[in-house]
């Protein structure tokens, strides 16, 4: 699994790529995932970008992640261009139905390399987040601001050299002093953004909305020009809810980071667990059983019925009609009851394992199901009445915050928001993980793309999910509820007792943690709130060398301006609202 | 004298205390829609509840902003609470008791007194001198300014068929049958001109928690904030008490010989209608500001004219025959 150049292939988008830039020394690197993936000279990356997006037959539409990696630590990069920090474009192209990473390798001190925001709209953010965490530059960027951390910040946090821990640092004192700094650094600056305060023959009102606000669904904060209610811009700005997920990752074992992760985007709980553990799989070579993986799905379906009713019930509410969300909470308790008796928590679980499950199903998990999967069908019904048919509702969502389908792959959008515009592309039936493939459902979709059909479209995601469900009951597999291979944590117990070997395996993985072997990995789900995707990188220890976390959520929000420029305050509400998002899934 | 005093001490008692009752009483049945309990741990039913909101509201920090301007942003809640009782001072309960007696303009005195509330919601946002309170106190003008001109016109079927603008004339005029039949579109428009008036969901634009944080009394805290809050109750309780009197006879019903049945009738008729108020917060999503604004305009202004022609046509053609 490690990283070696591989004999390049006639075929392929290598190949391709190869073709129009014959004199260059373009470097091919294997990965676990079998995403093709080519190192570019720094000086051809833009056209070599602009080649994939609009010079190739089939192109690659959307920039799904733009991130960094700090190699000056690596040891297993054998065959790979020397680099002291490597840029990581990934991108997807859905006529294909096909990913490509290219990689830029970069020297210190020479750390900038052109910015393609110019190419990719959404590349603006991913810019900025790679600047803040990592220092390097982006020539030409509109503007190059620290997005995560606070603007006072000194150092850039996902470099190997900045500390880790609190423990680590100089000791935090907040006197007047840095008091002060820190609020001047969170006033509006309205000219930086674009944003006027004043025209020929009138003023604009410059709107703070949020980090707290009743329905920003977290530490949110957009900024607003408001000529009376409408809104001339909108400026959002994230970050407050940045808990350096990623950065956790390079400290906690393969096995300890798991609780982590459900709290990325927290409405997910075990669904988070899943991109995580199967790059980990993919690296480590364990096959995941039958049962296993129809269990991991049965939860995944579970929590993006919680998930979605939650949106369907808060999205109620912020148009303004007060009494969807409590019945809707009281489904997510029978939900919450049934993954309560199944894994032993609640939102949280952490419930999935390298290689498997926690535990087996409990006795009696089949009542239980059932009981659920006769309760949710008609409440769905009665919510049709209570919220989707209601005209007041229709009045303030329908043909609210469009986009159309081009739009949305240009900003990155994925998940519902991706399929309400009309397009049919869900990743469990597109890239089936899992044993997704095994299972009979349809991709619910819509036509205009509006804050309507985002909640039309989750809604029937809902019913879906209970027919997958059910299905798990009906054919649940027999057989173990976890790999029997070495480096599944924490290792079955039934032979650790037996013989030596399983008994040293036992030992090395509960106490140092595994080791899973180097290489690099990016396994994608569909989460609740789009494609959330883990881009592991191991250099052959007990820790990663790199946990990138891709968020559907993130790009979501860096929509918000596009497509609430002229609308109204109470519709910006509506926006926010079927955008669906949480701030740890955007922040991490 | 004495008694008179008693009267009036007792009747605005008596709704400031149904006003704070309101609290919990909307916080049950809220409770009772919404699939939840509501408060139900203190006293009988949780009735305690509203005792010990009294006492936190009365004994917390009032805080005015420094930013704010002092004497407006005192006067703003005391004058909704003015306006809004002194309004309640014409309704006739029963015949003999009413706090101002029997005036000759006493729908006028109430559409007068339900105007100048606005003053307050209007002055509190001002005076408030913060950007959620402006937009709430200028949502809150706007609409209560537009709905006024069809609260007004929509009576006006009423005042024709009664021939009196005298509140308790028009509880009389209808002996003979409540003007809820032949004014059904008056008493419609009415009861969406009032609920906008009350500033309550699905009508609350002026506070708009889910947009404004909370409008125009964003910055208001302890019993500033607490007269607004009961303020609107106690206009609740004028709104549903208008559309009982207007509309439902008022204090008129089989009385069985007993002397306290017109009063029972009231209260009784009154008590439905706020429990329709609450009912209405519980099932109706909020419009969005410029569609509520074009649905009075566009659809209640023509549709209540209508109403006051053919009212009056049909008053007319039975005065001819």
């Amino acid at each position: 699994m490690s990283a070696t150049i591989q004999e390049v292939r006639p075929l392929g988008v290598i190949g391709e790529i190869r073709a129009r830039f014959p004199d260059e020394a373009l470097v091919e690197q294997a990965t676990a995932d079998g995403i093709p993936t080519v190192w570019v000279p720094r000086a051809r990356l833009q056209a070599a970008l602009r080649l994939l997006k609009h010079g190739l037959p089939q192109p690659y539409r959307m920039l799904y992640d733009l991130t960094a990696v700090d190699e000056r630590l690596r040891q297993h990069r054998a065959g790979l261009p020397p680099a002291d920090f490597t840029v990581v474009y990934h991108l997807i192209s859905f006529e294909r139905n096909s990913d490509i990473r290219v990689k830029v390798a970069l020297h210190e001190p020479d750390l900038q390399l052109p910015s393609i925001v110019s190419l990719w709209l959404n590349a603006d953010w991913y810019e900025r987040e790679v600047w803040d965490l990592f220092g390097i530059r982006f020539d030409g960027h509109p503007n190059l601001q620290r997005i995560m951390m606070p603007r006072t910040w000194q150092g850039h946090p996902l470099r190997k050299d900045h500390y880790a821990r609190a423990t680590e640092a100089e000791r935090l004192v907040m006197d007047q002093a840095r008091v002060d700094r820190e609020q001047e650094a969170l006033r509006i600056k309205p000219e930086e953004w674009g944003m006027k305060t004043a025209d020929e023959d009138h003023d604009y009102m410059i709107l703070n909305l949020g980090p707290n606000h009743p329905s920003v669904h977290g530490v949110f904060r957009v900024m607003l020009q408001l000529d009376g209610e409408e809104i001339v811009q909108a400026v959002p700005d994230i970050g407050y809810h940045h808990r350096g997920a990623e950065k956790m990752g390079e400290r906690q074992s393969w096995h300890s980071y798991i609780p982590y992760t459900d709290r990325i985007d927290y409405l997910g709980g075990v669904m988070n667990n899943l991109p995580y553990l199967m790059a980990i799989e993919r690296m480590a070579g364990i096959e995941v059983p039958a049962r296993a993986q129809t269990i991991r799905v049965m939860m995944s379906e579970f929590f993006r019925i919680t998930s979605h009713l939650l949106f369907y019930g808060t999205y109620a509410q912020d148009v303004g009609s007060m009494s969807p969300v409590f019945y809707m909470f009281v489904d997510r308790q029978k939900a919450y009851d049934v993954i309560e008796a199944v894994t032993g928590f609640r939102m949280h679980p952490a419930w999935f394992r390298i290689g498997g499950v926690a535990a087996d199903l409990p006795q009696g998990w089949e009542r239980l199901v059932r009981e659920f999967l006769d309760w949710m069908p008609k409440r769905l019904k009665d919510y049709e009445k209570m919220a989707l048919r209601n005209t007041i509702l229709k009045r303030r969502s329908i043909g609210i915050g469009q986009y159309s389908t081009e739009e949305a792959i240009e900003w990155g959008v994925t998940g519902p928001g991706l399929r309400a515009t009309g397009l049919a592309w869900d990743y469990r039936k597109a890239r089936p993980y899992s044993g997704y493939e095994n299972f009979d459902f349809e991709i619910p979709t819509a036509v205009n793309g509006d804050v309507y059909d985002r909640c039309v479209v989750r809604v029937e995601e809902i019913r879906q999910s209970l027919r997958i469900i059910e299905q798990c009951l009906n054919h649940m597999p027999s057989g173990d509820y976890k790999a029997r291979h070495p480096l599944a944590t924490p290792p079955r117990k039934d032979r650790t007792m037996e013989d030596i070997e399983t008994l040293i395996h036992h030992f090395l993985s509960v106490s140092w943690g595994p080791v899973i072997p180097a290489g690099e990995c990016t396994m994608t789900v569909e989460a609740t709130k789009g494609l959330n995707s883990y881009y592991l990188t191991s250099d052959g220890g007990t820790m990663s060398y790199r946990t990138r976390i891709r968020t559907p959520s993130y790009p979501h929000l860096q929509m918000i301006p596009y497509i609430s420029r002229g609308m109204m305050v109470p519709d910006l509400i509506a926006i926010i609202a079927s955008i669906d998002f949480v701030m740890a899934d955007v922040d991490r | 004298m004495i008694g008179d005093v008693m009267m009036v001490v007792g009747i605005l008692g008596a709704v400031v205390g149904t006003a704070a009752m309101l609290i919990w009483v909307e916080r049950r049945a809220l409770g009772l829609w919404q699939d939840r309990w509501g408060p139900n741990r203190l006293w009988f039913l949780g009735i305690g509840q509203v005792v010990a909101d009294m006492i936190k509201i009365f004994t917390k920090d009032d805080w005015v902003p420094p930013f704010a301007d002092r004497t407006v942003f005192v006067l703003a809640p005391a004058i909704v609470m003015a306006t809004i009782l002194l309004a309640v001072a014409v309704v006739p309960i029963t015949p003999h008791l009413q706090i101002a007696g029997d005036w000759n303009v006493g729908l006028l005195f109430v559409l007068a007194m339900t105007s100048l509330a606005v003053y307050s919601v209007m002055l509190g946002g001002w005076a408030s001198n913060s950007k959620y309170a402006i937009i709430g106190a200028i949502r809150a003008t706007a609409q209560t300014v537009s709905y006024e001109v069809f609260m007004g016109l929509s009576l006006v079927g009423v005042v024709i068929q009664a021939g009196s603008f005298s509140l308790n004339d028009i509880v009389l005029a209808q002996q003979d049958g409540w003007f809820i039949g032949p004014q059904i579109l008056g008493f419609v428009i009415f009861m969406i001109a009032a609920l906008a008036e009350t500033h309550r969901l699905p009508l609350d634009l002026p506070e708009a928690e889910h947009e404004l944080t909370a409008g125009f009394h964003t910055e208001y805290s302890g019993m500033k904030f607490g007269m607004f809050f009961v303020g609107e109750y106690v206009s609740v309780i004028l709104s549903a008490s208008l559309l009982s009197v207007l509309f439902f006879g008022g204090w008129l019903g089989p009385t069985f010989g007993w002397a306290w049945m017109p009063l029972v009738w009231f209260v009784l008729k009154t008590g439905v209608f706020i429990l329709f108020f609450i009912l209405l917060r519980a099932a109706i999503p909020r419009p969005r500001y410029d569609q509520f604004m074009r649905f009075g305009w566009l659809v209640l202004l023509p549709l209540s004219l209508l109403n006051v022609a053919i009212t009056g046509a049909w008053v007319l053609m039975e005065a001819g025959s």
